[in-house]
């Protein structure tokens, strides 16, 4: 793998090699020193058209455990704003160095341009682009996914898919990088998918995708699901007729109490509640399913280092090797094919 | 009309396609034609196994100039016309300052003539500044040096429905047409690309096929209740070509035009994210693409016009939300339609005269182009070598933009010669010179 860019392209073997990969790094992170001196001299950079703390330190957190040097760009407030153009904005970063650009960008597409084009050499990872893909967040929320499927089934994670799992991704759909790059890696591990939204919220041509789709939230969860996964809700989106108000939207659409209820009641003791965060509490989520036992909210914030440092390590240390097989992932013989 | 522009004797051409013979052209006319002619004087130019046809006409090209002259000129852009076989356009009317005075469109004719390598007739602004706000003084540009029969706020609809019938109504006072960009705004509010399988995938905001369709619906039925004549630029949806075939059997006074580009490619291409394949309207679905083939064949569709719009390197070579709607097309629409129209057998070089010549010239009310190919008539003629193929390298253009969709393919058919108004603008496939002014005096 030379960029990390979607889920759509990842191969089983590639997301099984990171998601391994990430379970060797989240030990590192139970130690006392929390450090691995594997990316030592090498520079990532944060480059950030788009506001987002938490991402931007989760990337920062997960170099800084790899020893790599870590610039952070924002572009807001930058000669970004002056004008400058993505391209020499890559290249000027790019001649101070970086190895590994980490671009969040409010253009769809914008990190595969950088990939794409001669503008720069580096490793590009897509920290979410526009309405696209965010890829790391749906490794992060596999791995977490994972760990409680192997737990389930009293097995260990590395080497496991999701085969038989069934997800629910509730939501703003249309808006939603987290839920596209969710659906894509979610087919390639196993997994069954159903999206739940208003019908405004769901794009034209969600037919053809790798899933099933529902309009009615209750009638998913009666059907059995393993994890439901509740989509922030834009603010922007209030005023522009996708539903008629947050009152309607959160009966209808949000995980509330009753759902809450209605999990223990239909008997589904080990389902879970992700969200991606940052939550709207009463709107998407209420605050008793968000603080519940289910809710795996704060170990994905975790989890989402794990696997931002192993999306780095496998883009950086060198090894650009397609595994042979999901069961040789994490053990893999050198090759030279190129995964992207 | 007639100057004194030399005598050629083009010998063996096939005429519209069809069997060879003989072009005797002479001081700016076609002075006869036949079997084993002779004149004495005159260069000869073997055209064995070389296509006749009329001159291109092209409806639809964007000269940039005056306001954005890093873009192209009206110099660069009639040189890339005439080496794609053209010997006229029409030059749209968003310039800056917006062509939507006399001054302004007097000023593009005049540059066009001073070029001499293709007619430049401008088109006129429907409303002020393209604004949608109020008509802009259609009657001025009519009266003009530049005498305007299209209007077109090309790049926005015209989407206020009474501006839209006044404009209808009014270009009937100087038998002028409107030309409409069939977009419903508030459908297409930051619209990025077709709105289907490919832009759920993507992420890129949809461009609704229907925001077309119910423009063009609307306006059919507009220019039918007002009885005025509807042009309808770069129509790229299956549906918007079964509306307008359902006009045209209503008797509907409706003209429709579709880009090259259109005929070829699809929206599959942005999944690269290349911005060379932002367009306005946007690359469709296959389905589409096999609909305006099959329009343009059966007569729905009256022309083939390129839309031809250049831009400079750095509108293209940033994030796709970033970059600039257009591609360039003067240089490649002969050999697009050739491919996608005449190796398909869905027409014949005889259609293509019509296609991109004769009906253009209808609809612009161009008097002495889109002509016959016979005795008596202005000698606007190209030769097209149909068996040749090349490579598309935008770099070697004549236009200054580099956006050309079509970069890498490689395309049949090339320009061998254009003659306008009997000089030859294009010879060997190389650009030759301009229309001579010595010519032009006395001419209209």
């Amino acid at each position: 793998m030379k960029h990390l860019l979607s889920t759509e392209d990842l191969s089983l073997a590639n997301a099984i090699r990171i998601l391994d990969t990430a379970e060797e790094m989240a030990a590192v992170g139970d130690r006392e020193v929390k450090k691995l001196p594997a990316l030592r001299g090498r520079t990532v950079v944060n480059l950030f058209f788009e506001d987002s703390t938490r991402t931007r330190i989760s990337f920062e957190a997960a170099a800084k455990r790899l020893s790599a040097d870590v610039i952070n760009f924002a572009a807001k407030g930058s000669s970004v704003s002056k004008g400058e153009s993505l391209k020499d904005t890559a290249q000027t970063l790019s001649a101070m160095g970086a190895d590994a650009v980490v671009i969040r960008h409010w253009a769809s597409g914008a990190p595969h341009r950088l990939a794409a084009t001669d503008w720069i050499d580096a490793s590009v990872i897509n920290a979410g682009d526009g309405t696209h893909e965010h890829p790391t967040q749906a490794l992060l929320d596999a791995f977490t996914m994972r760990r409680h499927w192997a737990r389930l089934a009293g097995t260990g994670s590395e080497g496991a898919d999701l085969k038989g799992m069934r997800v629910a991704i509730a939501g703003d759909v249309l808006h939603s990088r987290v839920a596209r790059s969710n659906v894509w890696l979610l087919r390639t591990l196993g997994a069954e998918v159903t999206l739940v939204a208003p019908p405004t919220l769901l794009p034209i041509g969600v037919e053809k995708w790798p899933c099933s789709v529902s309009y009615n939230m209750d009638q998913t969860l009666e059907q059995g699901v393993d994890a439901v996964m509740m989509l922030r809700v834009q603010g922007e989106r209030m005023n522009a007729s996708f539903f008629p108000s947050t009152r309607e939207y959160s009966r209808r659409w949000g995980f509330d109490d009753n759902r809450l209820r209605a999990l223990d009641a239909l008997g589904m003791k080990d389902t879970i509640i992700m969200h991606p965060g940052p939550m709207n509490r009463g709107l998407e989520i209420s605050a008793a399913a968000a603080d519940s036992p289910r809710s795996t909210v704060l170990a994905q914030v975790r989890n989402g280092v794990s696997v931002r440092m192993a999306a780095l390590y496998l883009l950086l240390s060198g090894d650009t090797r397609e595994p042979a097989a999901p069961a040789l992932a994490y053990a893999g013989t050198p090759s030279t094919k190129e995964s992207n | 009309m007639a100057g004194n522009t030399g005598t050629y004797l083009i010998r063996g051409a096939s005429i519209l396609g069809g069997g060879p013979a003989d072009l005797l052209i002479r001081d700016g006319v076609i002075a006869e034609t036949g079997k084993d002619l002779t004149a004495d004087g005159a260069t000869l130019i073997d055209a064995a196994g070389l296509v006749a046809l009329p001159g291109m006409v092209d409806v639809h090209t964007h000269l940039r100039e005056p306001g954005r002259e890093d873009a192209e000129t009206v110099e660069t852009g009639t040189r890339a016309a005439a080496l794609g076989g053209y010997t006229a356009v029409h030059a749209m009317a968003n310039s800056t300052p917006v062509a939507d005075t006399a001054g302004v469109v007097e000023q593009v004719y005049s540059l066009g003539q001073a070029a001499g390598w293709v007619d430049v007739r401008p088109v006129g602004a429907v409303t002020v500044g393209l604004a949608g706000g109020q008509l802009a003084e259609l009657g001025a540009m009519a009266d003009s040096r530049a005498r305007v029969r299209m209007f077109s706020d090309d790049g926005i609809c015209v989407h206020d429905p009474v501006l839209m019938r006044r404009a209808l109504e009014y270009v009937k006072a100087f038998d002028g047409v409107v030309a409409q960009h069939a977009q419903e705004p508030r459908l297409t509010a930051g619209a990025q690309m077709n709105e289907g399988e490919v832009s759920a995938v993507l992420g890129l905001t949809g461009w609704p096929a229907v925001a077309e369709e119910s423009i063009i619906a609307r306006d059919v039925l507009l220019a039918q209740h007002v009885g005025s004549r509807l042009h309808v630029c770069h129509v790229s949806t299956a549906g918007s070509v079964e509306i307008i075939r359902w006009a045209k059997q209503r008797g509907i006074n409706v003209t429709a035009e579709v880009t090259p580009h259109h005929l070829l490619l699809t929206d599959d291409l942005v999944r690269s994210y290349d911005p060379v394949y932002k367009v306005n309207p946007p690359l469709r679905t296959d389905a589409d693409v096999q609909a305006l083939r099959a329009g343009l064949a059966d007569g729905t569709i009256d022309v083939v016009g390129t839309d031809h719009a250049p831009h400079p390197s750095e509108h293209k070579e940033c994030e796709w939300a970033q970059a600039a709607m257009g591609m360039t097309g003067l240089e490649t629409a002969l050999s697009v339609v050739q491919h996608t129209m005449i190796e398909t057998g869905l027409i014949t070089w005889a259609d293509f005269a019509r296609v991109t010549s004769s009906a253009a010239a209808r609809i612009g009310r161009l008097e002495d182009q889109g002509r016959p190919l016979e005795a008596g008539e202005p000698a606007n003629v190209i030769l097209v070598d149909p068996a040749a193929r090349w490579t598309v390298e935008p770099a070697k253009m004549a236009t200054m933009g580099r956006n050309s969709p079509f970069k890498g393919m490689e395309l049949p058919g090339k320009v061998v010669a254009t003659f306008f108004k009997g000089h030859p603008t294009v010879l060997d496939g190389s650009l030759n010179t301009p229309y001579p002014h010595s010519a032009s005096v006395g001419a209209a």
